[in-house]
């Protein structure tokens, strides 16, 4: 079957599709490559029962994932692909905007991006606009991105409305991720689309980077073709920031998709697999992300913007020895309390990364002592 | 069960006043920041008037009692 990236760059012009493409994505069971996993089809028939011609379609690359590269990728590479499935979105859903929402540090795919709209000639080309998403983690968010595009702010907004019941313009929206709109353009192209998924290689592996993976690769099928790791790794981090850190022996056995990730508990998230090798200390890398996270919470809901600082204080006192002692069990409290409780998912994420944290570095937390606080992963 | 009601708070109005822990304990309590953790479940019969005083005496007007099989 054709992949993603092996696909020919440019195919001819669209086929017609109708309503019931809806029916094609149902059957190709196509999950969001944005983080979420959220099933396609039910997504667009949402959007399609209340469009009545209004619908906008909104072409998420923000990618704020600071180790993510395959959304950047797929625009620079496929752009045509992303077109069509753009276009195909906005035909099926009768939509009379789509608007390209591309991270403002991602130079080449935006270029790419507006090189290939330039070659296009369907009617669908005329709807489209360009929008720079600001290089925030949480504006690639669909609630901050629909009210960045509303009112120039990149925040998430209070649920309900949905997107899918009034987005951009208030009228109902498709936000859906690049790598997605892709694999939709190959299976309107070809009838089935290609079940890879795009995840991104960090860390201790010899070749960090993109890498398509076939429905059924594992991590250590990844991680070799990526070259093997570096050294012995003490963790893998899967599903990226808002992912949980896996015990190696563990990691190397589970397959890179969305399902079967999910039964195990865990999250492919946006496809971030990162190795953290064995001389790196856990307790320093993890405070290191947590206090990212937390400043990277859009400051709007209290549990977000003071909990996930607590938590990130905690974890820097353990980490740089100045802590009362208390701070572990500080810690293990407000993973319980912390999650739900914001507007959008951004404190959930980071609890559950912290609570794999805890749990997979028990004993690093437990006997952590300070020294010299070189990064090492 | 179209009685049924849950109490939700707007994350984003909400402001940690936390008056509706005080007229209402026995569903909210505060977090270390002063924050509002909320019971889940349905509001039981005896409570209600009381929850109804907390949704209209918060000050921002961040709490709401909502129809329980409402879907999100």
């Amino acid at each position: 079957m054709t992949r993603l990236l092996d696909a020919p760059e440019r195919f001819g012009p669209l086929p017609q599709m109708g309503g019931g493409f809806i029916d094609a994505i149902e059957q190709s069971r196509l999950v969001g490559r944005g983080g979420a996993g959220f099933p396609v089809a039910t997504k667009w028939r949402a959007v399609a029962k209340r469009s009545g011609g209004r619908a906008v379609v909104v072409v998420n690359g923000a990618e704020g994932e600071p180790r993510s590269q395959k959304d950047r990728l797929v625009m620079t590479w496929r752009p045509h692909l992303v077109l069509d499935g753009a276009f195909i979105a906005a035909r099926v859903l009768h939509a009379r905007r789509v608007i390209l929402y591309i991270g403002e540090r991602h130079e080449k795919a935006r270029s790419a991006m507006l090189r290939a709209l330039g070659e296009r000639t369907e009617p669908e080309g005329a709807l489209v606009t360009v929008a720079a998403a600001p290089a925030r983690y949480v504006a690639g968010a669909e609630s901050a991105a629909i009210h960045f595009l509303n009112d120039g702010v990149a925040t998430p907004t209070t649920a309900p409305p949905l997107p899918f019941e009034q987005g951009v313009d208030r009228a109902p929206t498709l936000v859906q991720n690049v790598e997605t709109l892709a694999q939709i353009g190959l299976l309107a192209r070809l009838g089935q689309a290609p079940a890879t998924t795009l995840v991104t290689l960090a860390g201790a592996v010899m070749r960090t980077g993109v890498l398509e993976a076939d429905r059924g690769t594992t991590v250590a099928d990844a991680v070799r073709g990526a070259g093997g790791p570096t050294e012995s790794s003490r963790a893998v981090l899967v599903g990226g920031y808002f992912g949980s850190w896996v015990e190696p022996e563990v990691a190397w056995q589970l397959p890179l998709d969305h399902e079967t990730l999910r039964r195990h508990g865990l999250g492919l998230g946006c496809g971030v697999i990162g190795l953290l090798p064995a001389r790196a200390c856990p307790v320093c890398e993890t405070a290191g992300i947590m206090r990212y996270l937390a400043a990277e919470s859009s400051a709007q809901c209290g549990p977000c913007f003071f909990g996930l600082r607590a938590l990130a204080d905690a974890c820097s006192r353990i980490s740089d020895g100045s802590s009362d002692g208390n701070d572990l069990s500080r810690l293990r409290r407000w993973v319980d309390e912390v999650p739900g409780r914001g507007a959008c998912r951004h404190p959930d994420g980071a609890v559950l990364f912290l609570s794999s944290a805890l749990r997979v570095f028990d004993r690093e937390f437990a006997n952590h002592r300070a020294h010299d606080m070189r990064r090492t992963a | 069960m179209s009685d049924q009601l849950k109490l939700v708070v707007d994350r984003i109005k909400c402001d940690g006043r936390g008056l509706c822990a005080e007229l209402l304990p026995e569903l909210i309590r505060l977090d270390d920041w002063g924050y509002p953790i909320v019971d889940s479940g349905n509001v039981p019969k005896h409570l209600l008037p009381l929850a109804q005083r907390a949704v209209e005496d918060c000050p921002v007007l961040a709490v709401a009692l909502r129809r329980a099989e409402v879907k999100r």
